[in-house]
């Protein structure tokens, strides 16, 4: 617990604007690596899949932000929103290299969204994202009041989910990762149930 | 025989061995053969433009060394190729164990540069050095009761981490209608660019059919089986709603994943644009009769 304790104590030194800062180098530094024909031979859907990964592993740690309050004691509270919002930045940059490089027209980002199952579900997630990011300040907050807010965020276990469902559906054969990722996020769901009451319910 | 079919592109197009890695520009001429014509004449006249050495080398899709599109060329290296041995059974002729020598002995190698279209919606023009399937079938000698052609790719589980981890059911196999083996687009490549095939584009020998999706192309052979019935081909028992038996080029049968109505050319860079995808990759003139009178919605 010490080292949790001295890990707390360091991280409060920690602006929480660094993480926007590094998102956003982080971001820049990949379409640069694009643009200078570093990422290989096909670098739209290189950017497109590196900006996907950041994202959900973003969603994920954002979702691990209460348990790990909970249980290790570590606390990243004052962090959550800006690892939300970077979340939320790196799903809208998946989302403009998809729409933008990759597909290009209207029309065929249409067709796309509404035929492909995986698409479809990616983009329902990100709608699912919009009014969260929207709402991720404080002004927000007040009005919406707390209680409020709380309910109205909860839509990020959807969106992670959704993500998740994308991610699986969108490779071929079977791949390890997007199976990780979808078991954090479903443990890290697991972990908000009250099962005091769902015990009383199931009684 | 060989040489049955003719490149749009003659051997004055081809690069000298130092340019290699150099971006080149080819036109394609008007055909050969008076293929132009009829419906492959569109494209004939485009500017073929093959990719570098370097891009059909670090962008593959060789399930066996990995799933990622650089793990090949990152894994591959292991593979033992040499000695080479291929089965030839079945209803043929001349069965027997083949070393590569001795199945090539005797027929005449070509280059043939080929648009080559994956099923994930990206393409690549290559220039392959190859022989003609019909020629090495025509050698093993097909008997009248063979209607396919059945393909299995070499399984070196210590150096194949793709084996290890079991991404898909391996050994991969793949297959062909007797008519499309014996077609003279279909060939067995032995290199690009005049440089043996490298490890992660399927050497020492792989399948060639330009017409059907790169899955087809079956890498690394080991068995070339003649056979009565449908043989059993590696994504169409993996996922049969997705990928069919035929699995050719085709704009207007959508993938249910992704939508196969257009193309992006490797080697673009960050704002290459999307092409359409030509009705058997361009190749319609030249194969469109084998499939006359079929429903190509249903043997897709």
């Amino acid at each position: 617990m010490q080292v949790v304790g001295g890990i707390n104590t360091g991280l409060r030194k920690v602006p929480a604007w660094l993480v926007y800062l590094g998102g956003l180098g982080w971001a820049a530094y990949l379409f640069w690596l694009g643009l200078s024909n570093q990422l290989g031979p096909e670098p739209i859907n290189t950017l497109e899949r590196l900006y996907g990964d950041v994202a959900i592993k973003l969603l994920i740690l954002g979702l691990a932000v209460t348990p790990l309050r909970k249980w290790p004691g570590l606390n990243l509270m004052k962090f959550r929103r800006a690892i939300g919002l970077t979340a939320f930045g790196f799903v809208l940059a998946h989302f403009m290299v998809f729409a933008i490089l990759d597909v290009q027209t209207l029309e065929r980002g249409w067709t796309e969204i509404v035929k492909r199952p995986y698409v479809t579900i990616g983009m329902a997630g990100f709608l699912l994202l919009i009014p969260l990011a929207l709402t991720s300040n404080n002004l927000s907050v007040r009005k919406l009041g707390g209680a409020g807010w709380r309910k109205l965020h909860k839509l990020t276990y959807a969106a992670a989910l959704l993500g998740a469902v994308h991610y699986l559906w969108l490779v071929k054969g079977f791949q390890i990762e997007p199976v990780v990722f979808t078991a954090l996020i479903v443990g890290l769901l697991l972990t908000r149930i009250k099962w005091s009451r769902a015990r009383a319910v199931f009684a | 025989m060989a040489y049955r079919w003719k490149n749009d592109l003659t051997q004055a197009d081809v690069t000298p061995k130092s340019m290699f890695l150099n971006r080149r520009q080819l036109m394609g001429g008007a055909a050969g053969l008076g293929l132009t014509a009829a419906a492959g004449g569109a494209r004939a006249q485009d500017a073929l433009e093959p990719n570098t050495l370097e891009e059909i080398r670090s962008y593959n899709n060789f399930y066996e060394f990995g799933t990622g599109k650089e793990d090949p060329a990152r894994n591959a290296g292991g593979m033992v190729i040499d000695p080479w041995t291929i089965t030839v059974d079945g209803l043929v002729d001349n069965p027997g164990e083949y070393s590569l020598a001795s199945l090539l002995d005797g027929l005449t190698e070509e280059e043939r540069i080929y648009r080559f279209r994956c099923v994930e919606a990206w393409s690549m023009v290559v220039p392959w050095n190859g022989y003609e399937l019909a020629d090495i079938l025509a050698k093993v000698g097909v008997k009248s009761e063979a209607k396919y052609v059945a393909f299995e790719t070499t399984v070196q589980p210590d150096v194949m981490i793709g084996v290890q981890r079991r991404v898909i059911p391996f050994p991969y196999v793949e297959g062909l209608r007797l008519d499309e083996a014996m077609h003279p687009l279909t060939m067995l490549a032995t290199g690009i660019y005049g440089e043996p095939m490298a490890k992660q584009n399927g050497a020492p020998i792989r399948l060639v059919v330009p017409w059907k999706y790169g899955f087809k192309s079956i890498k690394s052979i080991v068995r070339i089986s003649l056979v009565e019935e449908e043989p059993p081909a590696s994504w169409n028992i993996i996922n049969p709603r997705e990928y069919g038996f035929y699995s050719n080029v085709n704009p207007t049968v959508d993938h249910p994943r992704w939508s196969q109505a257009s193309e992006r050319k490797i080697g673009g860079g960050l704002f290459a644009t999307r092409q359409d995808t030509l009705m058997f990759n361009g190749y319609e003139a030249e194969v469109a009769s084998l499939y006359e009178g079929m429903d190509l919605n249903e043997f897709y």
